[in-house]
C-alpha cells in the first residue's frame, strides 16, 4: 500500500512538471506576469532548485498536510477540499448502501428461480443500469421527474427559500438527495445484483448444499442460513473493486445535480484551470481509495475465516 | 479453422441478447461509416432557427446555436466509436505484449510489472484521465493515448494470467523441443488457446473507453474541434428545464453503444468459454418452439 501511496505522489509531481508550459505559469494562471514576481515566486516555490530536492520538498509538503494554495480560490487546497467531502461522502455513502441492499436482494430473488420471469426481469434491469451513463441518467431524472413534474427539488443540497431545522431539515435533505442518489447508485445496483446472483447460484451448486439436503433440512433454511451466508461473502469485495468508480460517478452526478461537494470543486477547477486543486483532488481521491480498499480486505478477512492476512 | 468460426457462431446465436447487441453495434458502425452521406451538412454549422423541437424538418430538433441536433449525433457515433476502437486495440495489443513477455519470463521482470498493475488497478482512473487531459489538452489524439495508457494494464494483466496457465503444458515444451523461439511460442502458440478472455475483454474495453470519453466530454474536456455526444450533453446541462431533446437523443445514443458492447461482451463470453457446470446451465430452458413462416432463419 505505502509504494502505491508513493507512486501516486510522485505521479502527481511529475505530471506538473511534464506538462508543457512552465509550472510557475501554470500555478499563476493567469494572473500578474512582471519579471521580478515571476522570479519571486519561482524562488518562494523552490522551483529553482534541481528536480529530485523538489519532489523530496513536495513529498514532505504532503505528509504536512500542506497540498499548495489555490490562487483561484484563495484559499489552501486542503481546507477547500476538507470543506466538501462531507456532502460527498454522503451522496455516495447513501447511494452504496441503499444500492446494494437493494443490489443484493435482487440478485438473491432472480437466484431462487433462474431464467424465471422475475430473474430475466432483474437481468434486463442490471444489464440497463451496468450500460447507461451515470450523468445521463441524472439528466434523464432531473428532467422528467424534477423540472417537469416537480416531484424533487432539481439542484443543490437544501433550499435556498426556507431555512429549516430539526426534523424538517433533514426530510429537506432527504428529499434533495433522493435524485442524485438514485442516479449514483444505479449501476453499483446492477452490478451487485449480478454478482449476488452469481454467487448463489454459484454456492448452491456446491456439495455441502447436497448434504444439508439430504440431511432433511427446510429448503428455506438451506437458501437463508446456509447458501444466502456463504455467497454473501464475497460481495464486501466488491465495494473495494467500484469504489474509484462510484467516485468517479459521484463527480459527474454532482455536476449534473449541483450538489455541492467534490465534483463540483473539480469541475469548477477544470474550467478555471486551477492546478493546484486539481493535483490536491487526485491525490485525496487516490489515497481514500487505496485506503476503503485496504479496510474491505481486513473485514473480508475477519469475516471469511479461511483467509489468513499477512 | 471454417468450422470452428461456424461452430463459434452457432453458440454465439444462441443468445438473443448477443445478437440484439450485434444488430446495435453494426447499425452504429453503419451510421459511422455512411455519416456524410445519412447528414451531409457539418453538425458545427448554424441554423436560422433555435431551440427547435423534434420536427420533420429536423428529427431531433436544433440546439442553442441552431445546429441540427440529428446531424451532432450521427457525426458524433464517428467520434465515440473511433475513440473507442483504437484504445481498445492500442491497449490490447500492449497488454498482451507486456503481459505475455512477463507471464512467460517470469521472476523479478514479472515481481516488476505487478507492482505496476497493482497501480493502475488501484488509482481511480477517471480522475488520472481528468488531471492528465486537463493538463496535456484535450485534442482526441490525447484522449486515445490517455485512454489506452490507463487500459492496457488490464489486459496485460488478463493475458499474463492465461500465459502463466499454459506455459508449462505439453504443447509448449514440444513447440521449445522442436526449435521455437519464445516469442513464436508466445503469439504463435499460447495466444491462438488463450483467444477467448483477450477478446471478451477487449469488447469490454470499448464500452469502457467510451463511457470514459463521454465522461470527459461531459466535463468540458472533450475534443472541441468535434462534435461528440459527450459534449452535445455538456451543452444540454444548463438548457435542461428548456429542451429536453438536447439531452435525450445524444444520451440515448451513448446508452446504446454501451448496451451494444456490454451485451456482446457477455455473449461472446458465453460462446467462447466452456459451458460451467452450474445449477444455472441445469435449469436453463431449451428452446422446442417448432419452426412456422416461410423463411428457413435456420441459415443465419
Amino acid at each position: 500500500m505505502i509504494p502505491v501511496l508513493l507512486g501516486i505522489i510522485i505521479v502527481n509531481f511529475l505530471l506538473i512538471h511534464i506538462a508543457p508550459g512552465d509550472p510557475v505559469a501554470i500555478f499563476l494562471g493567469s494572473m500578474g506576469t512582471s519579471q521580478e514576481y515571476v522570479q519571486a515566486v519561482r524562488e518562494r516555490l523552490g522551483l529553482d532548485k534541481p528536480l529530485h530536492i523538489q519532489l523530496l520538498i513536495y513529498i514532505k509538503n504532503v505528509l504536512k498536510g500542506d497540498l499548495g494554495f489555490s490562487y483561484v480560490n484563495q484559499e489552501p487546497v486542503l481546507k477547500l477540499i476538507i470543506e466538501r467531502i462531507p456532502a460527498t461522502l454522503l451522496l455516495m455513502g447513501t447511494a452504496l448502501i441503499l444500492s446494494s441492499i437493494l443490489g443484493v436482494i435482487l440478485g438473491v430473488i432472480s437466484s431462487k428461480k433462474p431464467y424465471s420471469i422475475i430473474d430475466n426481469i432483474n437481468t434486463l434491469i442490471a444489464l440497463i443500469g451496468y450500460s447507461i451513463p451515470v450523468f445521463w441518467f441524472g439528466q434523464i431524472l432531473l428532467i422528467f421527474l424534477s423540472l417537469r413534474l416537480n416531484l424533487f427539488p432539481s439542484q443543490g443540497m437544501s433550499s435556498l427559500r426556507v431555512v429549516h431545522s430539526g426534523l424538517r431539515y433533514y426530510l429537506d435533505l432527504a428529499h434533495h438527495l433522493a435524485l442524485p442518489a438514485l442516479a449514483l447508485g444505479l449501476r453499483f445496483l446492477a452490478v451487485n445484483s449480478r454478482y449476488a446472483r452469481a454467487s448463489m447460484l454459484e454456492v448452491l451448486s456446491l456439495d455441502f448444499i447436497t448434504t444439508a439436503r439430504s440431511k432433511g433440512l427446510k429448503e428455506r433454511t438451506i437458501f437463508y442460513k446456509h447458501a444466502l451466508r456463504n455467497a454473501l461473502l464475497p460481495v464486501v469485495t466488491l465495494f473495494g473493486i467500484n469504489l474509484g468508480v462510484v467516485f468517479a460517478g459521484a463527480v459527474l452526478t454532482e455536476t449534473v445535480f449541483a450538489w455541492p461537494g467534490l465534483g463540483m470543486l473539480m469541475l469548477n477547477a477544470v474550467y478555471a484551470r486551477d492546478y493546484p486543486v486539481l493535483m490536491g483532488l487526485l491525490l485525496v481521491v487516490s489515497t481514500m481509495v487505496i485506503l476503503a480498499n485496504l479496510a474491505v480486505d481486513i473485514i473480508y478477512s475477519f469475516l471469511d475465516p479461511r483467509i489468513e492476512y499477512h | 479453422m471454417l468450422k470452428e468460426t461456424i461452430g463459434f457462431w452457432k453458440r454465439y446465436r444462441r443468445s438473443a441478447t448477443g445478437l440484439a447487441g450485434l444488430v446495435i453495434i453494426v447499425f452504429l458502425a453503419m451510421v459511422a461509416l455512411f455519416a456524410d452521406i445519412i447528414s451531409p451538412q457539418s453538425p458545427f454549422s448554424l441554423g436560422p432557427h433555435s431551440f427547435l423541437p423534434p420536427s420533420y424538418q429536423y428529427p431531433m430538433g436544433t440546439d442553442d446555436l441552431g445546429r441540427d441536433i440529428l446531424s451532432g449525433v450521427v457525426h458524433g457515433s464517428r467520434v465515440s466509436l473511433l475513440i473507442g476502437f483504437l484504445t481498445a486495440a492500442a491497449s490490447t495489443l500492449i497488454g498482451i505484449m507486456i503481459g505475455g513477455f512477463s507471464g512467460y519470463c517470469g521472476g523479478k521482470i514479472d515481481d516488476l510489472f505487478m507492482r505496476f498493475t497493482e497501480f493502475f488497478q488501484v488509482i481511480p482512473r477517471f480522475f488520472l484521465a481528468l488531471v492528465i487531459i486537463a493538463l496535456f489538452g484535450s485534442s482526441i489524439w490525447n484522449i486515445i493515448l490517455v485512454l489506452a495508457i490507463l487500459s492496457w494494464p488490464m489486459t496485460a494483466r488478463l493475458f499474463r494470467a492465461e500465459v502463466l496457465k499454459f506455459r508449462n503444458q505439453d504443447f509448449v515444451m514440444a513447440a521449445r523441443a522442436i526449435g521455437c523461439n519464445d516469442v513464436r511460442i508466445i503469439f504463435g502458440h499460447i495466444l491462438p488457446n488463450a483467444r477467448a478472455p483477450v477478446i471478451v475483454n477487449t469488447s469490454i474495453q470499448i464500452a469502457y473507453a467510451i463511457i470514459l470519453e463521454a465522461g470527459l466530454s461531459f466535463l468540458g474536456l472533450g475534443d472541441p474541434s468535434r462534435m461528440s455526444w459527450g459534449i452535445m450533453l455538456f451543452n444540454a446541462q444548463q438548457f435542461l428545464r428548456r429542451a429536453w431533446w438536447f439531452s435525450t437523443f445524444p444520451g440515448t445514443a451513448i446508452f446504446l453503444a454501451i448496451l451494444g458492447f456490454n451485451l456482446v461482451g457477455d455473449a461472446l463470453n458465453d460462446a467462447l468459454n466452456p459451458r460451467l457446470k452450474n445449477m444455472a446451465t441445469a435449469m436453463k430452458p431449451t428452446k422446442t418452439k417448432e419452426r412456422r413462416g416461410k423463411f428457413r432463419w435456420k441459415i443465419l
